[in-house]
């Protein structure tokens, strides 16, 4: 037994799996060249619609996922982020990059005020709650005027293509390498994330929160620690959208149908683990923008049919999400064993 | 020295008294066994003094403080662990895993948590099922993950809720040395237990409950012979 544990106490503190490493470096290194195969500019704006909602489903993985809390109005922070970018630019001069984290910091105080009565409520309260921030902050950038009311704020252009301006004007790849940058810094940060005391913590508290307050852990603190980690994850894509579209307005960024998306996505492809979001976006987002191409518009809504008849397959047939539909071996540490 | 002394203790649910009036104490280093029929409100105690239901009157003192209406992670912080009657484990998450959470009560390091947390599966002899999901291991082994998971918050005092209800025959003698060693190794134990022989082996000081009331307080011999309690927990016998 003393053998035992003296071999326990020489493994790696984190088993990882070599073959998956070597994959995910390999998908990297693919992500990374994509551009030099000269695709045209759909594909790049395809891929970037990827790397954008893969973030955004990763940040209600977060809440959702590791602190078990349904949030149905996550859309604000990408709002949030959104607005405080572009206004602080278009009134102030201030370059996005900065905006960016303005947008985070905002994001993660919003997220603690409004998380401090709101997580004291549980289960289908809560998602209840969020929908109807979710929806009231949209009614409000409508009416306020400061931020240009239903109008919006239309980002002037640069007259040149600027790193500065987060503006480029004839080509989409430097849009393509700054999401894929975000992509996978989220997707870092949120794997060391989960590996953390914290992380540990957050899933105690999704798992059993009367077992995990007997393990001294404050259960309301760290709820809402998730829910500000979740929307400093998200507000940063509202910003980068902002500066792709160049234009912000209420209907677009606090859209309810980006909370329902990423919420979409993320059952799609596997609540809980960090590549279920990623493997829900791959699906659902390309079935998005083909339907748009084809169909025109919206894509006369036959995305959302597409969801909704993928959502209820996975329910019936893999509640799990696809991610359940890896061999267990690799998602499982069965080597260790 | 008195690591706990309760005064007094009362809780009502509508018109019924889950406790009433209960007093008692737990020195350091001993193990105080809590008996009674089902529904004598000892499970309800335990969640007093942890802070998960609120008690309506009495007196709780930890180490001589007060911990009447605290909230259960702050009573665990100031060293009372406890385990559950139905099991609580993570049960997506490793045995390893399981009590690393109990560790980081008091270690933020990675490594040092592991490496604690190792120590303690070894201490209940599950290292060898380190990696194994807490859904994948039997009753026996789950409660000694309970059992590992808060002793991973270095308690002054544990409470365990029923350690050995539910587990194979052959799981109990097991269940019972576990107990004794950390009473060796220094841990204060109060213990729900419906086992008569057990408790009567492992315990200091017992009190018998019965419907929400203390019937009998007092060492393992004094309580053996105590009508009440006979009556109570044995039931009567009639000899016509």
């Amino acid at each position: 037994m003393e053998n035992t544990l003296n071999t326990a106490r020489l493994e790696p503190v984190w088993h990882t799996n070599r073959r998956i490493m070597l994959l995910l470096a390999a998908l990297a290194l693919f992500l990374v060249i994509f551009p030099l195969f000269g695709p045209n500019s759909f594909y790049l704006h395809l891929m970037i619609m990827i790397f954008m909602y893969a973030v955004m489903a990763q940040s209600w993985n977060v809440i959702a996922g590791l602190s078990g809390q349904i949030s149905l109005g996550h859309g604000l922070f990408f709002g949030i982020g959104a607005y405080t970018s572009s206004f602080l630019f278009v009134e102030y001069g201030v370059t996005p990059w900065i905006g960016i984290f303005i947008g985070m910091f905002f994001s993660a105080v919003i997220a603690v005020l409004i998380g401090i009565p709101m997580l004291r409520l549980s289960g289908h309260y809560f998602a209840i709650a969020t929908l109807l921030i979710g929806i009231s902050f949209q009614l409000v950038f409508q009416r306020w005027e400061w931020v240009g009311a239903a109008s919006g704020l239309w980002i002037p252009l640069t007259e040149e293509s600027s790193w500065l301006a987060l503006q480029f004007h004839d080509s989409k790849v430097p849009y393509y390498y700054v999401f894929l940058a975000f992509f996978i810094i989220s997707y870092f940060f949120v794997w060391r994330l989960s590996l953390s005391k914290i992380g540990f913590r957050l899933r105690a508290v999704r798992d059993d929160y009367q077992a995990a307050s007997s393990l001294g852990i404050d259960v309301s603190k760290y709820k809402i620690i998730a829910y500000a980690i979740s929307a400093i994850v998200m507000a940063p894509m509202g910003s980068l959208f902002a500066q792709y579209i160049l234009i912000v307005d209420p209907d677009r960024m606090f859209n309810l149908e980006i909370s329902i998306l990423v919420l979409l996505m993320t059952v799609l492809g596997g609540i809980g683990n960090i590549w279920g979001p990623l493997i829900g976006v791959a699906i659902l987002i390309p079935i998005s923008e083909y339907s748009r191409i084809y169909l025109g518009g919206t894509g006369g809504a036959v995305d959302l049919i597409f969801y909704g008849l993928i959502l209820m397959l996975i329910c019936i047939f893999r509640p799990a999400g696809l991610i359940s539909l890896f061999p267990k071996h690799i998602l499982e540490r069965k080597k260790q064993r | 020295m008195k690591i706990l002394s309760v005064e007094n203790l009362s809780k009502s649910f509508g018109g019924i008294h889950a406790n009433r009036d209960i007093s008692f104490d737990i020195s350091a280093g001993e193990i105080l066994g809590i008996i009674g029929p089902n529904g004598a409100g000892k499970s309800t105690l335990f969640d007093l003094i942890t802070g998960y239901t609120k008690a309506d009157s009495g007196k709780i003192l930890f180490n001589d403080n007060n911990i009447f209406g605290m909230r259960p992670d702050k009573i665990s912080n100031l060293g009372i662990g406890r385990t559950f009657q139905k099991l609580k484990p993570f049960a997506d998450l490793t045995l390893l895993e399981n009590v690393m959470i109990g560790s980081f009560a008091k270690e933020s390091n990675i490594k040092n948590a592991r490496d604690k947390a190792l120590e303690i599966i070894d201490f209940v002899d599950l290292i060898e099922k380190r990696h194994h999901f807490a859904r994948e291991l039997s009753t026996g082994q789950r409660k000694r993950l309970e059992l590992a998971r808060a002793m991973a918050i270095e308690p002054k005092l544990l409470l365990m809720d029923e350690v050995t209800g539910g587990v194979d025959q052959k799981t109990i003698p097991g269940l019972v040395d576990l107990i004794l060693k950390m009473k060796a190794a220094g841990v204060t134990i109060a213990t729900i237990e419906h086992n008569i022989n057990i408790i009567m082996e492992i315990s200091d000081d017992i009190l018998a409950l019965d419907q929400g009331q203390r019937i009998a307080y007092g060492k393992p011999e004094e309580i053996q012979k105590n009508d009440r309690v006979i009556d109570a927990y044995l039931g009567t016998v009639d000899v016509a």
